[in-house]
């Protein structure tokens, strides 16, 4: 082989090796573009919903109403007979079936929009007021294309007669699509149309607050304790071997766990945040302890033996001079750390938050869901409306753990400082 | 420091505090999943009706619920579990042991097995017989027990089509499979493999083949129908409800001639049919508020019968004798006995 042919070899095999590795990068990216495309193409149609406008007539007679009713009375008051008159004159009924038939495009919410509709403007009273009813799932399902309408119809969940309706309301561009509040505003329903993660969102809120609050001053005092006053003998190193073996195990023993000790044991209310909290800091801590320490280990040393040489004591060194300068570092693995319980959906199943939930929690003692279980539970329901909500609601969760993930690398970038 | 520590101590006794004063104003319910989509629905209208909370309500599968149901009085134990099945004797024992000594027990209304597959695939129609020799892990051949021989349908019965063999079926922690195992594979298992098995013939008969013509699909039911449409030679098979609510996608073939109905299973004329079931606990009534009140709802004609809510979504409602016993024993709150 002479020179050149060698030369020519080393050269094809860096070539080799780069194409092998830009292969692999568009493998993944291809992976993350299918499954993020998955996602959004199902769940993007969730944001918004299917309303359909209807005249209501609040009459004197029906609602037994005088103007000028206290609060109370109008609570009290049966909004269901001027619902059912305002509903039925979207389109002529010839009998009691097409009658329900047509009653049933609507949200079995309608009286509730109607009353709220009232409370929020009490001289309705013996007034027309022009509203957006919130359609039923199926005719939500529908309008956004989602359903098909091609089928014969005893194969269909809408009725000849409940597409002819659709037909003349999307005619006369009664039937409009608004942005979704309710995904974000109410809690869970059986009902797709009116479902929202509302619920799921305060639970992991409160579970994520109670898992910092508990695991972050534990995780950083540890960490402290551990690399700057220890001493390095062999009960440390188990110690620190035993941390890195927490940090491996699987969320669900951090279940088995919470079920066995904190719910069997302490008794502690089952399907709250503040049980999953509690669980989520266990499962958290070893994941915070290990960034924490590497990045007080990567702090030099000429900064403590700086201030241990003009008089600092051991302590005044660390938390003046060290612990500040590893805060981004910390603060980061922290983020990160947190990002993953907010994902954890296995611990929770054992405590009981895979449940029903439809008020939302006002305190974190208070039953309640979280959103990957919200995930798991819309994901396993029979209405076709859910399918665009699981995976709005990823959409959404996704989008926490992106900001999240965002937030760490920001801190680390902006204030960690580089030692050459 | 010192403000740390004194916030960290302050948090632990807020918990501490918290939950030793804690009480229940929630109706809790526990247990199995074929039930939950219907006690949902009524929850749900009844924490709207204003007076009381939503009723919370996790879905345990009944084996778990029950665990959980029988585990002692108080506020820190559901109120309520939902069964796709009577209570058996052994979770009995458990509550008494528990304290839990007198129990509401509510038929809910009957749910029958579909048998289904995507709506592209050709009507079928088996017998009993049939699918369980589809499924079984081991069938008698000319009077002998064997390993599954049957790789196509056909092979089972020349008038079944010429289809591999391709079941999805619940995993044995469900409700479903528990049925359909006591509905199907042992009362479809032959006298000659019952005698053959001899002592154990309800175990084996049930036992499902491993061999790759049986997919075991996951607890969840929306997966099954995904599969199903995915791919038109599959069969799954789940409850009423989803049958119900996914009819574009799959249908159902018969069993034993008859294709799965309102009235078939009302009347349990359609072979795979089971009621269901949920249990009170009677101690808890007038302690947890609204729990009579939810009994009320629930067994009420607007929730129950053939024109009620439940049954817009798949629930079989029961027959009008029935009914009157239901309702009776959630108005006079009628205990069963737990010997």
């Amino acid at each position: 082989m002479t020179k050149e042919q060698r030369l020519k070899k080393r050269h094809n095999a860096e070539k080799r090796f780069r194409f092998y590795g830009l292969a692999s990068i568009f493998f993944a990216l291809l992976f993350v573009l299918i499954l993020v495309h998955n996602i959004f193409s199902k769940g993007s149609s969730a944001f918004m919903k299917t309303a359909i406008n209807v005249e209501v007539f609040y009459d004197k007679d029906l609602l037994e109403l005088e103007p000028g009713s206290s609060e109370e009375e109008i609570l009290e008051a049966d909004f269901f007979d001027i619902t059912i008159e305002s509903l039925l004159k979207v389109y002529p009924a010839k009998n009691m079936d097409e009658e329900d038939a047509l009653i049933e495009l609507f949200t079995t919410d309608a009286e509730i929009e109607i009353k709220k509709a009232f409370l929020n403007n009490k001289n309705l009273i013996g007034k027309k007021i022009n509203l957006e009813i919130t359609a039923s799932d199926d005719i939500d399902q529908l309008h956004k294309g989602n359903y098909p309408r091609d089928l014969p119809e005893d194969r269909r969940r809408i009725s000849n007669f409940q597409l002819e309706i659709y037909d003349v309301l999307v005619e006369s561009k009664t039937i409009t699509k608004n942005f979704n509040n309710y995904f974000f505003k109410n809690g869970d329903s059986r009902d797709p149309e009116i479902a929202g993660i509302g619920g799921a969102l305060v639970g992991s809120f409160y579970s994520i607050l109670i898992c910092l609050l508990l695991a972050f001053p534990v995780a950083v005092l540890a960490s402290i304790y551990l690399e700057e006053f220890a001493p390095k003998n062999k009960i440390t190193d188990f110690i620190e071997i035993n941390i890195n073996n927490l940090a491996a195990v699987p969320s669900i023993v951090y279940g088995l766990l919470a079920l066995q000790i904190l719910l069997a044991t302490i008794q502690l209310p089952r399907s709250t945040p503040l049980v999953a909290g509690i669980t989520l800091a266990l499962m958290t801590l070893p994941r915070i302890i290990i960034p924490c320490r590497a990045s007080l280990k990567a702090v030099p040393p000429s900064i403590r033996e700086g201030a241990l040489a003009v008089g600092a004591s051991k302590f005044q060194s660390v938390f003046h001079h060290v612990v500040p300068l590893a805060l981004p570092g910390t603060l980061s693995g922290t983020i990160i750390g947190l990002a993953q319980a907010l994902g954890e959906t296995a611990p929770l199943i054992l405590i009981g938050m895979v449940a029903f939930v439809v008020d939302i929690p006002s305190t974190p003692i208070d039953p309640s869901s979280s959103l990957p279980v919200q995930v798991y539970l819309w994901s396993e329901s029979a209405e076709r409306g859910f399918v665009e909500k699981t995976s709005a609601t990823i959409m959404m969760l996704l989008s926490f753990l992106i900001v999240m993930n965002f937030l760490a690398v920001y801190l680390r970038q902006k204030f960690e400082k580089r030692w050459n | 420091m010192n403000k740390l520590t004194s916030i960290f101590i302050g948090f632990l006794l807020v918990i501490g505090f918290t939950t030793s004063s804690y009480s229940r104003d929630q109706i809790k319910i526990v247990g199995s999943s074929t039930v939950y989509p219907y006690a949902t629905v009524v929850a749900e209208k009844f924490g709207k009706s204003g007076k009381f909370k939503t009723p919370v309500i996790e879905s345990t599968g009944t084996g778990g619920g029950m665990k959980l149901f029988c585990a002692g009085v108080g506020a820190n134990h559901p109120d309520i579990t939902n069964a796709s099945r009577a209570i058996k004797p052994k979770e009995k024992t458990l509550c008494e042991k528990n304290g839990v000594s007198e129990i509401i027990e509510i038929v809910v209304g009957n749910d029958g097995i579909s048998f289904a597959h995507a709506v592209s695939a050709p009507d079928a129609d088996f017998t009993k017989e049939q699918l369980w020799r589809a499924l079984a892990a081991k069938v008698d051949v000319d009077g002998k027990l064997v390993e599954n021989p049957y790789k196509k349908w056909s092979d089972i019965d020349a008038s079944l089509p010429n289809k591999k063999i391709e079941i999805l079926v619940a995993p044995p922690t469900s409700g479903t499979r528990d049925a359909w195992n006591s509905l199907v594979m042992v009362k479809g298992c032959t006298k000659t493999a019952k005698s053959l098995f001899g002592d154990k013939a309800k175990k084996e008969c049930a036992k499902i083949r491993e061999d790759g013509y049986a997919v075991e699909a996951g607890e969840n039911d929306t997966l099954i129908v995904q599969k199903l449409t995915s791919n038109p030679d599959a069969f799954g098979f789940f409850g009423y409800s989803y049958l119900v609510a996914n009819k574009d996608k799959v249908k159902a073939s018969s069993v034993e001639g008859v294709q799965p109905s309102l009235e078939g299973i009302q009347d349990y004329s359609y072979p795979i049919a089971r009621p269901l079931f949920f249990y009170v606990k009677k101690a808890h009534i007038g302690v947890i508020p609204g729990i009579q009140e939810f009994l009320k709802e629930f067994t009420s004609k607007k929730a129950m019968s053939n024109r009620g809510y439940l049954a817009k979504i798949g629930l079989v409602p029961l027959a009008s004798e029935e009914y009157q016993i239901t309702r009776t024993a959630a108005l006079d709150l009628n205990t069963i006995s737990i010997k």
